[in-house]
């Protein structure tokens, strides 16, 4: 028997960490939740995950600001990181790309595509 | 969690954002204009945008779509931060909240087309010149090369496409896909494997792994892509469901879609297959970019603005269902009982002095505040809306109005906050539409022309004080007073103190008003504004002094949950009188009481006659009192029915009593308002003076209120 895939979303709207939540859990993943990156990263520090999901604009510390983090320490380098983004232009996705992200999920999302994007990428 | 509650935190957040937004925007307006303002605006627009967005509010997400751009603009300094500016941005916030608000109550959105316009002039303004720059340079560019490599390859760039997006048709024939990953295909945590899996899962079969550019073993390199595969898919497969797999890759991969495998071949051969395979995938990309046109500028410098960590501390905070905190406070209340039951007893037992009681006494003082801090908030979030107010009165009356605003730290009961909007919305129209008067009119007493308005609020003595003032032309006794007397409030020769004819303005069906306005002087308010006020145990007061100005005095209670009551005792019963609408308290003497009548009595309180009502007539006691002059009256205020004398045999206490509603546990009676246990540990009904002094006006027999 597999393990559930546990996920760490990062996002700082109450609503979207509810959504988040439902349509993970609905399909039998493990989920964690962070306000923002400071926050993701200080959990992070301590707990282990197979997933980051992050949304862009946050306080503090928003998702590139995470995904660079985590990309310059060795632990994460091999860590798949969604992006969350309301925009599914190219030039976004690129940014995501450049800023380390393996993949994006672009909002309002379905839970099937949620569900099918943490698949693809989740190793 | 349902979807209906995820939707409800959507909406509490929509008001965080709201308010978070119009916060900033107020501090543009006053002249600071740093980025983490700015970025805080942008981020509470793009929030609701993004829940608008998943819960399918469609004219909410394309306002906040507009509204974000034209912000995003701002945060990248391309369009300066102008008065004007902010103004319109707050106009923007305005209609924003309107969008919430039908969205919640599930109406027609407002009529958005002016401001929206301006959203997007004001963007194009500036992403226009740019943006076509940018376009020209790259045409100009990209072009020469396409037109070269064209030249050079001598290949109708036409019929590749049509051959790359060649869908299979009729049977389906099956087709066959090359792949291979290229170095980064492996970075960022990316897995080939996984995508080669979904390949095959689509329906796809591998047919041949390449193998040639395999190094030797001194030259391998783990992380770069060394293999090309090649799949026999299954003619149902179409192609964007392989380039879908692929989304997040496409840059990583080489795919090649052939309709055999010497198709494969020969396009593999062809030294170009990298040339051609970057156009395929910028015929992806454009397609895409069709199905939802990107209408933003670049902005790349947004990296730079949005990565700098804000330098301020966020507080800590998790948030609890109401219901549960409720649960929470009402425990409370009995644990305060429970103590004052048990200091009884210990007094009884003649041991009420010991150390551990008044240990115990402290806890419970401390438990309780700050259980009632958990309900407590800023009265800030009810005089941030104010401005708005400000700003659409002004639209409609003419007057610009300055707000002052002090004490807005000061917390109050989030029932209290809930309900002070609608009274206090009232009091500022009529400031503004009575009091404050024309710039002219104001210019011409020697006045600022633009008039102020203050509101300020204070704790003072367990209760909340707000006060509302302007600056305008006070209340006009002559003209209240006539006014009152063509009413028929009062008669003509009636004698009335200033505070009495200020007071006025609060009788049902009073209005001062020459001409109704539109925004006020329908002749209902100050009396629903009164009435609010005493709904929440409060009282309000006005002090006007004619030509510099009118203040409404509010003084609300801490908390709805706990009020001070006045014990009596009536035959063999404790009763509570709330104490908000006692006024005062006397012996009467036998030359004061008028019987009136069959068993009715008046008593005269200085020149005035109130109408005795025998509380124990009401309790059923079985001993009626025999001379109302052993007893004491309790003269109450009331809403509709003016004062009234509640005659009982004798006050026994004061104190702060916790409100159990009857409701809940047993049903409601008329003319009692709620059950508080005294602590002595007996049960004791506080007494609905509004429906009983009512129901006692009405029939002439109020025994049938009991």
């Amino acid at each position: 028997m597999h393990k559930a895939t546990r996920i760490l979303t990062v996002d700082d709207s109450p609503s979207m960490r509810a959504l988040l939540m439902q349509a993970l859990t609905a399909h039998g993943f493990d989920v964690e939740q962070a306000e923002d990156g400071v926050e993701a990263l200080e959990w992070l520090a301590t707990n282990e995950v197979d997933l980051v999901i992050t949304d862009i604009n946050m306080p503090r510390m928003d998702g590139f600001g995470l995904i660079e983090n985590l990309r310059g320490s060795a632990r994460h380098t091999d860590r798949p990181i969604l992006v969350l983004t309301t925009e599914s232009s190219d030039e976004k996705k690129k940014r995501a790309r450049d800023a380390g992200a393996t993949g994006w999920i672009v909002k309002p999302f379905d839970a099937e595509k949620l569900a099918t994007a943490v698949r693809r990428v989740t190793h | 969690m349902d979807a209906n509650e995820i939707q409800n935190i959507f909406f509490v957040e929509c008001e965080e954002s709201l308010e978070a937004a119009e916060a900033g925007l107020d501090v543009c307006k006053a002249g600071t204009q740093d980025a983490e303002t700015i970025n805080a605006i942008f981020r509470a627009v793009h929030s609701i945008k993004g829940g608008a967005g998943a819960f399918g509010y469609a004219a909410l997400q394309t306002f906040t779509h507009s509204f974000e751009t034209l912000l995003a603009d701002v945060r990248e300094d391309k369009v300066p931060i102008e008065a004007d500016l902010v103004n319109q941005l707050l106009i923007a916030l305005d209609c924003l909240r309107d969008h919430v608000d039908a969205a919640r109550s599930a109406t027609v959105p407002p009529d958005d087309s002016a401001i929206l316009q301006y959203l997007k002039d004001a963007h194009e303004a500036v992403s226009a010149a740019p943006k076509k720059a940018q376009a020209d340079t790259k045409a100009s560019g990209d072009d020469d090369i396409d037109a070269l490599l064209d030249d050079l390859l001598g290949e109708p760039e036409k019929t590749k496409s049509a051959d790359s997006h060649d869908e299979p048709a009729g049977a389906a024939p099956e087709w066959f896909l090359h792949l291979r990953p290229h170095a980064g295909a492996m970075s960022n945590g990316a897995e080939p494997l996984l995508l080669l899996r979904e390949v095959s899962d689509l329906g796809g079969s591998c047919h041949d792994c390449d193998l040639k550019q395999v190094p030797v073993l001194d030259e391998f390199d783990p992380d770069l892509g060394h293999l090309g595969w090649t799949f026999r898919m299954d003619g149902k497969v179409k192609h964007d469901d392989v380039k879908d797999v692929f989304d997040f890759a496409q840059e990583d991969y080489t795919l090649i879609f052939g309709s055999s495998e010497d198709d494969i071949k020969t396009k593999l051969d062809d030294p170009q297959t990298a040339s051609s395979d970057d156009e395929a995938a910028s015929e992806a990309k454009q397609t895409d970019g069709d199905k939802q046109p990107d209408t933003k500028a670049p902005n790349a410098p947004a990296a730079a603005a949005t990565t700098a960590p804000a330098p301020t501390v966020a507080t800590q905070s998790i948030r609890i269902d109401l219901g549960k905190l409720d649960k929470l406070i009402d425990g409370v209340g009995e644990l305060v009982i429970a103590q004052a039951m048990l200091t009884q007893r210990l007094a009884d037992q003649d041991i009420a002095h010991i150390e551990e009681l008044s240990l115990l006494d402290t806890l419970v003082r401390d438990v309780q505040e700050h259980a009632m801090a958990f309900r407590a908030q800023p009265i800030g979030s009810v005089f941030s809306r104010v401005p708005r107010l400000l700003r659409e009165l002004s639209s409609s009356t003419g007057k610009h109005v300055k707000l002052k605003v002090q004490g807005e730290s000061t917390e109050l009961d989030k029932t209290v906050i809930e309900r002070l909007g609608e009274p206090l919305t009232h009091l500022i129209r009529n400031a503004v539409d009575h009091g404050i008067e024309d710039a002219e009119e104001r210019r011409a007493q020697g006045k600022d022309p633009e008039g102020t308005l203050t509101l300020s609020a204070e704790q003072k003595a367990g209760r909340v004080v707000i006060n509302i003032s302007d600056d305008g032309r006070g209340i006009n006794a002559e003209k209240v007073r006539k006014k009152a007397i063509a009413n028929g409030l009062i008669t003509e020769d009636a004698q009335l103190s200033e505070e009495e004819i200020n007071n006025l303005v609060f009788a049902p069906g009073f209005s001062t008003a020459e001409q109704v306005s539109s925004v006020s002087g329908r002749g209902v308010g100050m009396d629903v504004v009164r009435q609010n006020v005493k709904e929440l145990g409060g009282r309000i007061t006005i002090e006007s002094t004619p030509g510099s100005g009118t203040s409404f005095i509010l003084a609300l209670p801490l908390t709805l949950a706990i009020s001070d009551g006045m014990i009596v005792q009536s035959g063999d019963q404790s009763l509570v009188i709330p104490l908000a609408h006692v006024v005062e308290s006397l012996r009467p003497l036998p030359a004061d009481l008028k019987g009136m009548g069959y068993d009715r009595q008046m008593l005269n309180v200085r020149g005035h006659f109130l109408p005795v009502l025998p509380l124990d007539q009401l309790t059923g006691a079985s001993t009626r009192m025999a001379d109302p002059c052993e007893g004491v009256v309790v003269i109450v205020e009331t809403e509709r029915c003016g004062q009234a004398a509640l005659l009982v045999d004798t006050i026994t206490d004061q104190r702060q009593f916790v409100i159990k509603s009857l409701d809940t546990h047993y049903h409601a009676v008329d003319g009692v308002a709620g059950a508080t246990i005294l602590g002595n540990g007996r049960v004791s009904l506080i007494v609905d003076v509004d429906h009983l002094v009512q129901s006692a006006g009405h029939t002439g027999d109020w025994q049938v209120a009991a």
